[in-house]
């Protein structure tokens, strides 16, 4: 009798440690924490806390005007202004069907793709400082992201909070320098890419670290709505560009990157090969890009006068293929000047309801890096 | 605020000389704060946008290294320098004055950012902090939203020249029975209990208005 139980049980202590990461840790983005128990160093359970920066921006835009919460939407997905003024530009558009210039359009394209760049890029930096690659990718990837916002500084004024469109448009013309600057890059970044790659890789600790990390299979990865480069890596074919064809986004030849393991290296080289990919589209859009106007007149009237705008009662969802997934606007109106509801569909939060499926039976670090490859911002998972 | 500056007594001539010899003559405080204010140590602790900006500052372009103050500490007990980047919420402000207390003296805090000084955009709201200075003292606030590396570069400038001014005979952290324990706010039923720390932070006092008969 003595001795089952001596068999069964390993004959020292194996008390459970429960650990709390953060929200003031090196390594989580933001104020996030997560309460972790520890059965030596695997991972047993992982309970995610959240609300660290929460900014009530829901409850702000329900008691201002349409046109009010566009710079807070820069404040939400803070790496990625621009894509979220896209989303919800789109949202109130449909709401109010208001239309908008060709012109305009391409110039959304081309800076919801250099979003993308900026947006792929620096994650690739800070997974590898994650990693432990202690600062010097954030350094390659900086550099890059500071060329990119000098763009947005140019066009929209400011460099990471841009607040540049309006519904109907964008808020200005591109600058005459502008298009050839971006050709510029465009030469460029493939060249930085590949040596961000032959850097990265095939490097061996890489690999050795993320692969079979933090395996999504396909089926869990659909149920719990994942979407964008996450649900990618994992296999599944879904890219709101090709499915929605919102924007112009039909008029544009590109591929959609799969994954196959739905590793963290997957999710890692599936980032990779979006940005080449979203070099393809900015090169396009560069060339096809058509004179005209950068507003409709509708939409010109209500961006001087917003507390005009009234869209008839009603609600509408627009959504994009922001670079960390699906993000959408939900909007309601009720015919005045404020929205009567207003909801984000925020893919970094939702991306986040898996964290603990991906880590348990994994050790502390790996639990880092799968929380690095999901891609959060905590701007926009708290909101 | 202006700081007396700290003026040598060594007249001017003979230092000019002595430096072409080789022989540099200061104050030891001179010699104490130039070794302080020229490794400043920050802490690696980002809230919001403005940490993005933070790093973006310690990064290639901008490099903070070249002030000192590159080597960004994961932890408080390790640095200087506490720069308060982004929205600090009512859920965050107990956990950012316990850091605070936790950095060994000297330590210094800048507020990076429209929201740690004051809330900022999102001070309408019900969860926002109105300014981290109600619960710790702060040496340099830093406007914008977020503001530029430039800004903060600026900032960083402006806390070494108040280094350079500090004397090391008066100042508090050298003197007997320092406390400098900044208590803890807790969530009460109405937001943060108490809403501000007196001794840092009082709110102003209104104009009375006389109402004539």
């Amino acid at each position: 009798m003595m001795e089952h139980t001596l068999i069964s049980k390993p004959d020292f202590d194996t008390q459970t440690l429960e650990v709390s990461l953060g929200p003031q840790h090196p390594s989580t983005h933001g104020v996030f924490r997560m309460n972790v128990v520890l059965d030596g160093e695997t991972i047993v359970k992982l309970k995610p806390v959240m609300g660290y920066l929460h900014r009530n921006h829901e409850k702000l835009a329900e008691n201002m005007s349409y046109l009010g919460s566009m710079p807070y939407t820069d404040r939400l997905d803070y790496i990625c202004s621009m894509t979220n003024n896209f989303a919800y530009a789109l949202a109130v558009e449909k709401l109010a069907g208001i239309e908008v210039p060709e012109r305009a359009q391409y110039i959304r394209i081309i800076m919801a793709e250099l979003t993308r760049l900026v947006n792929h890029t620096l994650l690739i930096g800070f997974l590898l400082n994650d990693l432990g690659a202690f600062f010097t990718p954030v350094l390659y990837a900086f550099r890059e992201r500071e060329k990119i916002l000098d763009l947005f500084e140019e066009v929209a004024g400011s460099r990471m909070m841009c607040n540049y469109f309006r519904f109907g448009g964008v808020k200005a013309d591109l600058t005459p320098d502008f298009l050839p600057r971006v050709k510029e890059l465009i030469q460029n970044y493939p060249r930085f890419l590949d040596e961000f790659e032959a850097l990265l890789s095939e490097n061996e600790i890489l690999m050795a670290r993320t692969q079979k990390v933090g395996v999504l299979p396909k089926e869990l990865a659909v149920s719990a709505s994942i979407t964008g480069p996450m649900l990618r890596a994992s296999g599944v074919p879904y890219d709101i560009r090709k499915v929605d064809h919102y924007s112009l986004y039909d008029r544009f030849k590109f591929r959609v990157p799969i994954g196959e393991h739905g590793d963290v290296y997957d999710r890692y080289y599936i980032r990779v090969l979006e940005m080449r990919e979203s070099i393809k589209i900015l090169d396009q859009a560069v060339k096809e890009i058509p004179s005209g106007d950068v507003i409709s007149k509708v939409g010109a009237g209500f961006a001087k006068a917003p507390r005009n705008f009234k869209p008839k009662a009603g609600e509408a969802y627009g959504r994009i293929e922001a670079p960390k997934g699906e993000l959408g606007f939900f909007v309601v109106s009720d015919g005045t000047n404020k929205p009567y509801r207003y909801h984000v569909r925020a893919p970094s939060f939702i991306n986040l309801t898996i964290l603990e499926d991906m880590c348990l039976g994994h050790k502390v670090p790996d639990a880092i890096i799968i929380l690095g490859s999901i891609d959060i911002v905590l701007g926009e998972v708290d909101r | 605020m202006t700081h007396a500056p700290n003026v040598s007594q060594v007249d001017p001539a003979l230092k000019s000389e002595l430096a072409k010899k080789g022989i540099a003559v200061m104050k030891l405080q001179e010699l104490y704060n130039w070794g302080r204010r020229s490794s400043i140590w920050p802490m690696q602790f980002g809230l919001a946008c403005c940490a993005i900006e933070m790093i973006a500052t310690a990064c290639a372009r901008y490099d903070i290294d070249r002030f000192g103050a590159g080597l960004f500490r994961a932890s408080p007990r390790q640095s200087d320098l506490m720069i308060v980047a982004g929205t600090v919420t009512k859920k965050m402000a107990p956990q950012v004055v316990r850091l605070y207390n936790q950095m060994p003296e000297p330590k210094y805090v800048i507020t990076m950012g429209a929201c740690s000084i004051s809330g900022g955009p999102f001070k309408e709201g019900y969860n926002v902090l109105k300014g981290i200075d109600r619960y710790i003292p702060v040496d340099v606030h830093l406007p914008g939203c977020p503001p530029r590396p430039e800004a903060l570069l600026h900032g960083l400038m402006k806390l070494q020249a108040k280094i350079d001014h500090q004397d090391i005979e008066k100042t508090e952290w050298y003197q007997k029975g320092l406390k400098r324990e900044f208590p803890i706010p807790e969530f009460g039923p109405n937001g943060l209990l108490p809403p501000y720390n007196p001794e840092v932070w009082q709110p102003q006092k209104r104009k009375e208005i006389t109402v004539p008969a």
